[in-house]
């Protein structure tokens, strides 16, 4: 049977053609009808989606299937897919985040004021200040900070990442990445280790001086180290760190085992301080998340160059300011789409628990935006009891997310999952459609500044900023499609 | 150029730039590809200069590639005309998206999206929505945004989003059936309330789910078979909507060559929609019969077009035509009176109807009016029959129990009795009740044995009608087949023995309970055309 279209296409329909599966949506009778009677019968486990809000409801349906946005999807998919972060420099801040030569100071998550932000990071913020030598006491610190005279800024807006409080001065050293394959560069700190740490709100003398000895120490003999080995290809580290059971979040064991066996041979050949050498390869070898800031930087470069392609509904950023929860869209550029950080479930270390717990905070959760981290639960079976369950519960989690993501990266496969992609690019129309939250792995970070990390588990990005995000999305595609006003006659 | 069996193999080889795998995985690839018919050697790795210099040891010549060790290489050796096959075998390996064979043990996540179940069903064409009618009509759209007809069982749907959905849907060559179709029968897989019957040469299009089930069940039970039945929504032939799932049905029936006759059944259309969907039936090029209940004849009558006046009439006529029998103008049976009829008391004047059916009620209505004075209904054919009070009978009373007002809050009266029976009961004990005349549908989707459920209130109600000196006379009709879960013949001897009349389809029924209290209550003066409400 045909039809004619408007463009003159003859479209045939496939209703009685034999051999067609039907998907029942409600009453699962009939399913079973229809397979008692011989039919080919896929149930869907539904729920109301976007929540039961009708209205969201009706913007996801007439984005679904929607050529305009699955055109945009496609090319942010592919753009993030292409993205060849390497590790090119180790560099102050200020040398490359133009903002930081003023006095600003960089915090994670969507933007926030001063006065709103939580303890920590207002800790760490202080510590910043003092590191800076903008102030020379805690008090002085929170004066200046009182007074607002430091501006306060969102890392995502300055192609940053940062862990929890993700606190940048102009004088901390960052990781230099740049995508070969669109440009863009991203940057993210160092990792100070566990323990009391500025990013955990800390800002005692010792949080200060290790900071001031990465600055002086630890950035000269990477960067000395870096420039005799040449730029570094990130992915492939990160895909075979994968296959030694790290999942880049929460367990970088693997891929910091890697980044030292990279850089010792190079490290041995700079002329550098011997001492100071060995010093900065052993604080290395003594951090087993040392590849963590890493692992975002890289992230970060790989959906910079899927941002801002017009009409896509991929996520090109989720973070958390210690208060507040937040995501972007690639079509919807620099706004934020935020509710409340949740606070996070899992194990506590021994004399915390919950009650000690700030809300969800930093920009790791750039790992799983794209498709690490939570999402590829299923390749780190060594850490699935601290965030949560048995190796059958990180697999499911893992195949869960296929649920909601774009495709699946080929250059991060999974040993547990057959060696598939692990899933990646979140489609914020799946996450509303589905009522499947992306899946975090976090760390707990105590309430109070300064007391560091109290736990770790799992926590889900809240339903809300996807309901927010696509009412957004459905405005602009909608507002794309109008027909332009005819010129007024002159 | 054909090679000898001593010259050199030939060597293709593909860079796959960035893409990391660890070596175990590379070897069992290695190792698949050798296997291949035509290939003598194989291998792929990622090109370290360590790989690289095995291969040249190897003798692969790889000499021209300029992979560096973050690529992969893949590299095939043997028939030339084998290689491309080979390297594309190994690269479609590398993108493979499913982890089957890694489940074991582990519950894979079920679809929570029409996308998702897409994605496990890639071949289906359909998607049913029951979910609550508030959500349906968004669902409806992303099916249909994803290429899917839909059959719409929910209702309530607004009647905005129902011209939205099906506009959209005739845009792109697809239909909706619904919202609030409760009937369809699709490739001989019955869907939502639908009996099991014979596929063959008739099909259906019904605005009303008990209509296309009375027309597909009377085909089955004369013989013949059904290609197809498609439900459109009660509101399909209203102004607003204009018909557009009939017309998409029509033209899809008239394509199919599966199909050599049409039936149409609906409560007569907005006639601007009537004309067009007429006009549309006659060119089909296929005999189609007509049955919009209550409408006129000769308003429908036309070369190609038969019109029928009940569904019995429009079952009976397909199968006349699909059988190259010249159909009657009328198949309105004069049946001989059931013997053993009990005695009636004086009093015993009314004809009381407990319907499951809406479009069975409307029939009812529509038959019994013409012969009766004071016919009542919560489904009625004239303004002046709609019942003032629809939980007490008066005179005639027809009473749908399908409708919203009996249903709110419990499920629809073809699964749960528990309403009907009451009812029943309380029929019997009205000494004006003369007949108590009902429905008995079978098929996907109803109760599991009717019977079973009926049997003891017809018992409890003849014992009350006796305990008042009284006899009720019950007459019904089921619609079923053998092959519904149900079992026709299993019912329809519980039933007897329970003392019903049982008819073959409801316009029968409605004509036996009209012929016994003819004569009892008054007469219509005169015979006269129904004027439906509109």
């Amino acid at each position: 049977m045909t039809y004619v279209l408007s463009h003159d296409e003859v479209h045939v329909s496939t209703l009685f053609e034999p051999g067609h599966a039907i998907i029942n949506v409600g009453l699962s009778a009939f399913r079973d009808a229809i397979a008692q009677a011989g039919g080919s019968v896929v149930q869907v486990e539904w729920a109301p989606p976007a929540g039961g809000d009708r209205a969201t409801g009706w913007d996801l349906a007439r984005l679904t299937g929607h050529p305009a946005v699955e055109r945009a999807n496609a090319i942010a998919y592919a753009n993030y897919l292409a993205a060849q972060p390497m590790l090119i420099d180790v560099d102050l801040a200020r040398n490359h985040i133009p903002v930081l030569r003023d006095r600003v100071l960089l915090h994670a998550g969507p933007p926030i004021s001063w006065e709103e932000t939580c303890g920590p990071m207002q800790g760490a913020a202080i510590g910043a200040v003092l590191f800076e030598g903008w102030a020379a006491s805690v008090a002085a610190a929170r004066k200046l900070l009182d007074s607002g005279a430091i501006a306060f800024e969102s890392t995502h807006d300055h192609a940053t990442v940062g862990p929890m409080a993700g606190v940048v001065s102009p004088s901390m050293p960052v990781w230099v990445v740049e995508n070969a394959s669109a440009g863009n560069r991203a940057y993210c700190t160092f990792n100070e280790g566990l323990g009391k740490a500025l990013r955990f709100g800390a800002n005692s003398t010792e949080v200060i001086k290790r900071l001031q000895w990465m600055a002086a120490v630890l950035a000269p003999a990477l960067k000395a180290t870096l420039t005799k080995l040449g730029p570094l290809e990130l992915k492939p580290m990160m895909a075979q760190a994968l296959q030694m059971g790290d999942e880049l979040h929460n367990r970088n064991a693997a891929a910091s085992s890697l980044l030292l066996k990279k850089l010792v041979p190079a490290a041995l050949r700079c002329k550098f301080d011997q001492t100071k050498m060995a010093d900065a390869m052993t604080a290395i070898a003594n951090n087993d998340h040392f590849f963590l800031n890493l692992s975002m930087a890289a992230c970060k470069a790989m959906l910079d160059s899927a941002h801002n392609v017009p009409n896509s509904s991929m996520v090109t950023a989720m973070s958390r300011n210690g208060v507040r929860f937040g995501i972007r869209l690639s079509g919807t550029g620099a706004r934020w789409f935020e509710a409340a950080a949740p606070i996070v479930h899992g194990l506590y270390f021994p004399t915390y628990g919950p009650e000690h717990a700030a809300p969800d905070m930093g920009d790791s959760s750039i790992t799983e935006t794209a498709g690490l981290g939570g999402f590829a639960m299923a390749t780190a079976p060594a850490i699935v009891q601290f965030v949560g369950g048995t190796p059958d519960d990180a697999i499911a989690n893992t195949r869960e997310m296929t649920h909601i993501t774009l495709g699946r990266n080929n250059a991060f496969t999974l040993p547990a999952m057959n060696f598939t992609g692990t899933p990646a690019g979140i489609d914020a129309r799946k996450v509303l459609d589905t009522n499947i939250l992306p899946i975090i792995n976090t760390g707990i970070a105590h309430r109070e500044a300064g007391v560091g990390q109290i736990g770790a588990g799992i926590t889900r990005a809240p339903l809300e900023c996807f309901a927010q995000a696509i009412v957004a999305l459905a405005s602009s595609v909608a507002q794309s499609e109008a027909p332009v006003p005819a010129e007024s006659a002159a | 150029m054909l090679e000898s069996p001593h010259s050199k193999p030939a060597t293709l080889f593909k860079v796959v730039r960035r893409e990391y795998r660890d070596s175990v995985s590379l070897m069992q690839l290695s190792s698949s590809l050798t296997k291949m018919a035509g290939v003598s050697q194989a291998s792929a790795v990622m090109a370290t200069e360590n790989n690289l210099a095995l291969l040249a040891e190897a003798r692969f010549e790889i000499s021209g590639s300029d992979a560096g060790a973050a690529d992969l290489l893949i590299v095939v050796q043997g028939d030339a005309a084998a290689l491309p096959a080979a390297i594309d075998t190994a690269v479609a390996h590398l993108t493979r998206q499913a982890d089957v064979g890694s489940s074991a043990g582990r519950a894979a996540v079920l679809p929570r999206s029409i996308q998702s179940a897409l994605a496990d069903a890639p071949s289906a064409n359909l998607v049913l929505v029951s979910t609550p009618g508030e959500y349906a009509g968004a669902e409806a759209m992303k099916a249909l945004r994803q290429g899917l007809n839909v059959l719409l069982f929910s209702d309530n749907v607004p009647e905005e989003d129902e011209v939205r959905l099906k506009q959209f849907a005739k845009e792109r060559g697809l239909i909706v059936m619904g919202p609030d179709c409760g009937t369809a029968i699709i490739n001989g897989i019955p869907l939502c309330f639908a009996n099991v019957v014979k596929r063959g040469a008739i099909g259906v299009i019904g605005a009303s789910g008990t209509g296309l089930q009375q027309i597909t069940v009377l085909v089955d039970n004369l013989g013949l078979g059904i290609s197809q039945a498609i439900g459109t929504g009660g509101r399909d032939l209203h102004s607003n909507i204009g018909g557009i799932t009939f017309s998409t049905a029509l033209s899809d029936l008239t394509a199919d060559v599966d199909t050599k006759v049409i039936v149409l059944i609906s409560k007569p259309p907005a006639p601007e929609v009537a004309e067009r969907i007429l006009s549309e039936a006659a060119r089909a090029g296929k005999p189609v019969v007509v049955n919009f209940l209550g409408a006129d004849r000769a308003n429908i009558s036309r070369p190609g077009i038969y019109p029928a006046k009940t569904l019995e009439d429009a079952a009976r006529t397909a199968v006349d035509l699909a059988r190259g029998i010249a159909p009657r103008a009328s198949y309105d049976l004069s049946l001989p009176m059931p013997s053993g009829l009990p005695k009636l008391a004086l009093e015993q004047r009314y004809v009381r109807g407990l319907y499951s059916g809406g479009t069975f009620c409307y029939e009812a209505a529509m038959l019994l009016d013409e012969r009766l004075a004071d016919v009542y209904s919560n489904s009625p054919v004239r303004p002046d029959g709609a019942m003032k009070d629809v939980w007490h009978s008066h005179r005639h009373s027809l009473i749908d129990l399908g409708d919203d007002v009996f249903t709110r809050g419990r499920p629809h009266p073809m699964i749960d009795f528990r309403l009907r029976n009451e009812r029943i009961v309380g029929e019997a004990e009205d000494p004006e009740t003369a007949v108590i005349l009902f429905d008995v549908v079978l098929g996907f989707g109803s109760h599991a044995d009717p019977a079973s459920e009926l049997v003891p209130a017809l018992r409890r109600a003849g014992e009350a009608a006796a305990q008042a000196g009284r006899s009720v006379i019950f007459v019904a009709f089921v619609c079923g087949t053998d092959r519904d879960p149900q079992g026709l013949a299993r019912q329809t001897q519980a039933l007897r023995e329970a003392g019903v009349h049982l008819m073959q389809s409801n316009a029968q029924a409605v004509r036996l309970a009209a012929s016994i209290v003819v004569g009892r209550a008054p007469a219509r003066a005169r015979p006269r055309d129904v004027r439906p409400v509109a």
